[in-house]
């Protein structure tokens, strides 16, 4: 079982991620708004698994990523953004991001890109 | 802006709203309209941009619309709070999603998002608008793109 941790500023993402991951497989450990609670909840939860949002307030994800990457680099980050250019992905699997979702997404991309985060 | 980067705009929304299946987006024919009096609807989520390319852009919707969007997503929560959210995600998406067409350089803010009227003005007053409308399930909607070469 995988600890899940998910971050995301919009409260309609956080839903859809809590009811299309596969409960199985990841128990969902702790939720966070922005990159500053995401930092502050890794240290309380230590999750084996992360959705990061990029786009929020405060500090963005992918400062967030480089800096949880820093306390932990076996952590597993799946970014879910708008962001759809390439050069964002890049630079976020350079950061320590193991995979990528596009929003839109749905429930069956989801389930997936967390499976294939967890097989590598 | 040219016109013809309306068109990624269309490409974009239709991809959001057709991901839930069943009744397909119908964007109306785009118009220009002077920012000085801007349309919206009950919920407005605004983006914006910066970079390579200046200005606003942004989605307005009826509440009914915003609840057929929640209704197809298996939103049971319906509180004000999830439905300014949703006004902002989907600002929030289209406006990210261009990136792919405009380049890393074409920067986005986080969402601004309000209820009814604007409180301030959110556009250029000196430019003009275009507005794409848009219907989906029956219910009424509009992309607003405000962008300076």
């Amino acid at each position: 079982m995988y600890k899940l941790m998910i971050v995301d500023d919009s409260n309609i993402i956080r839903n859809r991620i809590q009811r299309a991951y596969d409960s199985g497989n990841f128990m969902l450990v702790a939720t966070a708004t922005s990159g500053v609670q995401a930092i502050e909840k890794f240290n309380t939860h230590r999750p084996d698994v992360i959705t990061m949002d990029l786009t929020m307030p405060q500090m963005d994800g992918l400062e967030c990523i480089e800096k949880i990457i820093a306390i932990d680099p076996n952590v597993r980050i799946l970014v879910v953004s708008a962001l759809s250019d390439k050069s964002t992905g890049i630079e976020a699997l350079s950061l320590g991001a193991s995979g990528f979702l596009c929003k839109p997404f749905s429930e069956e991309d989801l389930v997936e890109s967390l499976y294939e985060l967890v097989q590598d | 802006m040219k016109e013809q980067k309306l068109q990624i705009f269309l490409n974009i929304i239709s991809n959001y709203f057709n991901q839930f299946g069943g009744s397909e987006l119908i964007a109306d024919t785009p118009y220009l309209l002077e920012n000085k009096q801007p349309k919206v609807h009950d919920y407005t989520g605004v983006i914006g941009i910066s970079g390579v390319q200046k200005g606003v852009v942004y989605f307005s919707a009826t509440r009914e619309l915003l609840t057929s969007l929640l209704n197809s997503m298996g939103e049971t929560e319906n509180s004000e709070e999830i439905y300014m959210d949703l006004a902002g995600e989907v600002a929030n998406t289209i406006a990210g999603n261009a990136r792919n067409e405009f380049g890393a350089e074409f920067h986005i803010s986080v969402p601004f998002v309000f209820k009814g009227a604007p409180q301030s003005i959110v556009l250029p007053s000196e430019e003009r608008s275009f507005i794409i409308p848009i219907t989906w399930l029956s219910q009424v909607g509009e992309i607003v793109v405000c962008l300076q070469d």
